[in-house]
């Protein structure tokens, strides 16, 4: 029954020596994992007082120390080449993923801090989520102030797939951290204290969908690897340069499919239209901490693994993807930014908030330059520490019973009459997501569409501007209705900033800030400067060049 | 047997399974749906390494099935949380999220 004429499987040389790691370069990795690793052991033997103490020094010194690793092997790239592939190059480290896995780090870091805030001996998370919701044994549960302190593990199991989402070098590995990021992510959707059937629905949702979606980022996979016979990105690159691996005849339907499913399943991630659905629904029934950690984190991290996708792996057929890419850019920022509009709950409305800003990004992704690289990156960073201030202080606000979080933004209204610095802080948070200048969020938007026009993409430029108008309508409305309006008849009560709530906010307003007022030192250092013999050579190009020497092959 | 007819039929059952996730109501049926598409990407990655002559697409399918079990761990938990809460599955029922 076996066709004559198909290759052999060749086993591969059975070797003796053990493959040879650079754990130095894999260290930040490691570090998250041994601490995710150790938290579930500390799970089973510290005494149930300590538990969430010992977890947050674990967690925190866990992040920075790979922070500071990462922050290490930037000086340790080597001159030649944009960096090493590690591990059979199945994991590249290469500037653009120092970067973005620094700047998951620092926001992770971050979310941490308001992870862990505690008022009263209650967190953001269920007493115990197994105990079915207005039960008895809830009741108990509460009463004896339980607990979840596996939400730490989970958050560093989670922050160790964002690491390795963008910086994963073939195929496999990137499914792998997709779903090692994505699987705590689903269970800690479902801690929510407060409205806990709000927050299991959003388990749920976000569950199936992330599943199906994923189903179809590893068909497309499967396609990709009939079409190259390998899902490494070099070979991937090569093989769609010499048109296909030579086995299948006329593979190319192949490549278009796979292409299509794979960009499916990180558009999914990102959070962009037509995919975007999830998006409203988890951010609002999380526990906030989490949204701020997957508003930031994720969202960096997915696009991370977008560009390496598009730029390294397909980078020969960028006028296959780019279409593709240009539609889902114009109906993200169009439709997010109407429906968006019409949002009457602060956390919806901060998720399709987070969705138009996935278009602005996308603007970049499609400018296959390494300016809109440069702009994708500063403009996740800059929006990564405004959204998590944003949740921050979405956090503090609460209904005036119940201790859930006043949703509902007509309860907003004149806000800053009895919390104006609270108020003020949301103020800034909204200008810097409506693009005014002296915010960071301006500095992005410039950054992403200049490097969108360079590249020849004017229509979707304007469509950008077009839609930050329109986002910069709603912003402005909460403002004003913050500022000039009434309070309502049922105020909220307004919880005063713990240390840690403070801390967050505070980082959120000096980064939006500084980022916005000085953008030179981090703008202009991201990417390697072309040499000035290079910069004459090449004209502004109008076609966009996939920057190649900026990742590693 | 051309090994092509085997990556037809992994279409075929990603197809089905696609389907069956957007017509059935029942959580657990759409997660065996989402299992299924899952198996049919395995068929596929195995039935290229066989044309292509190589293990990598039979050892990506080995992840996969671990992928899977793993993530059915955590589907099945969320499912059951969900379900002893409402006495329902049905994806219908939790619409709690809206405008």
């Amino acid at each position: 029954m076996i066709p004559l004429g198909l290759p052999e499987p060749t086993a591969p040389a059975l070797t003796t020596q053990a493959p040879d790691l650079d754990y130095w370069l894999l260290s930040p990795l490691l570090v998250v994992f041994a601490v995710g690793v150790v938290g579930v052991l500390v799970e089973a033997f510290v005494d149930r007082r300590h538990r969430r103490l010992t977890q947050l020094v674990l967690a925190l010194a866990g992040v920075g120390a790979a922070f500071v690793l990462t922050l290490l092997q930037v000086g340790s790239l080597p001159e030649q080449g944009a960096g090493v592939g590690v591990a059979f190059a199945t994991v590249a480290v290469d500037r653009p993923t120092l970067f973005f896995q620094g700047t998951i780090l620092v926001l992770a870091f971050i979310s941490l801090l308001l992870i862990a805030e505690n008022r009263d001996g209650e967190s953001a998370f269920a007493a115990q989520a197994a105990a079915v919701p207005g039960s008895e044994e809830e009741r108990a549960h509460v009463l004896a102030g339980s607990q979840h302190t596996e939400v730490y593990p989970l958050v560093m199991f989670a922050v160790l797939g964002m690491q390795l989402f963008p910086a994963s070098n073939d195929f496999l590995t990137m499914f792998i951290a997709l779903e090692v990021m994505s699987l705590p992510l689903y269970l800690l959707c479902g801690l929510a204290r407060r409205r806990r059937l709000f927050s299991q629905e959003a388990a749920v949702k976000y569950f199936l969908l992330g599943a199906f979606s994923s189903a179809f980022f590893l068909f497309g996979i499967a396609m990709v690897y009939g079409y190259a016979g390998s899902v490494h990105f070099a070979d991937v690159y090569a093989a769609v340069g010499a048109g296909g691996a030579g086995v299948i005849e006329d593979g190319e339907p192949l490549l278009l499919i796979g292409m299509a499913l794979i960009g499916v399943g990180l558009l999914f991630k990102v959070g962009a239209v037509p995919f975007h659905n999830w998006k409203p629904d988890v951010y609002q029934g999380a526990p906030t901490p989490i949204t701020a950690l997957m508003a930031s984190c994720t969202l960096v991290a997915a696009f991370g693994a977008l560009l390496r996708v598009f730029y390294v792996a397909f980078g020969a057929s960028v006028w296959e993807w780019r279409p593709m890419l240009w539609v889902v850019a114009i109906l993200t920022m169009v439709l997010a930014a109407v429906i968006a509009v019409t949002q009457r709950d602060i956390k919806r409305l901060l998720a399709y908030s987070s969705v138009v800003h996935a278009g602005f990004v996308l603007t970049a992704v499609v400018a296959a330059s390494a300016d809109g690289l440069a702009g994708a990156m500063f403009y996740l960073a800059a929006y990564g520490f405004t959204t998590i201030g944003a949740f921050a202080v979405v956090t503090l606000v609460r209904a005036p019973e119940g201790g859930a979080e006043a949703g509902d933004l007509a309860q907003w209204a004149g806000l800053a009459r009895t919390s104006p610095f609270l108020a003020g802080a949301l103020g800034l948070f909204l200008l810097a997501f409506a693009g005014i200048p002296l915010t960071s969020g301006f500095i992005g938007k410039f950054a992403v569409f200049e490097a969108a026009v360079a590249a020849g993409a004017t229509p979707l430029v304007v469509v950008g501007v077009l839609s930050s108008a329109v986002t910069a309508f709603f912003y402005v409305r909460i403002i004003v209705l913050m500022f000039f309006a009434e309070p309502a008849e049922t105020a909220p009560r307004v919880l005063r900033p713990g240390g840690l709530t403070g801390t967050v906010i505070g980082v959120g307003i000096a980064a939006t800030v500084l980022l916005g007022v000085f953008p030179g030192p981090v703008l202009d250092n991201l990417l390697p400067q072309p040499s000035a013999e290079a910069a004459v050579g090449t004209q502004p190009s109008g076609a966009g060049i996939v920057p190649e020497d900026m990742f590693v092959r | 047997m051309d090994p092509m007819n085997y990556i037809v039929l992994a279409a075929v059952l990603f197809t089905i399974g696609a389907v069956g996730v957007l017509v059935r109501r029942n959580a657990i049926i759409v997660f065996m749906c989402v299992e299924l598409m899952l198996n049919a990407c395995n068929l596929a990655f195995v039935a290229f390494a066989r044309m292509h002559g190589g293990i990598e697409g039979q050892v990506i399918a080995f992840f996969v099935m671990v992928v899977a079990a793993a993530e059915v761990v955590v589907g099945l938990a969320i499912i059951m949380q969900i379900f002893r809460t409402r006495r329902s599955a049905s994806v219908d029922d939790a619409s709690l999220l809206k405008n």
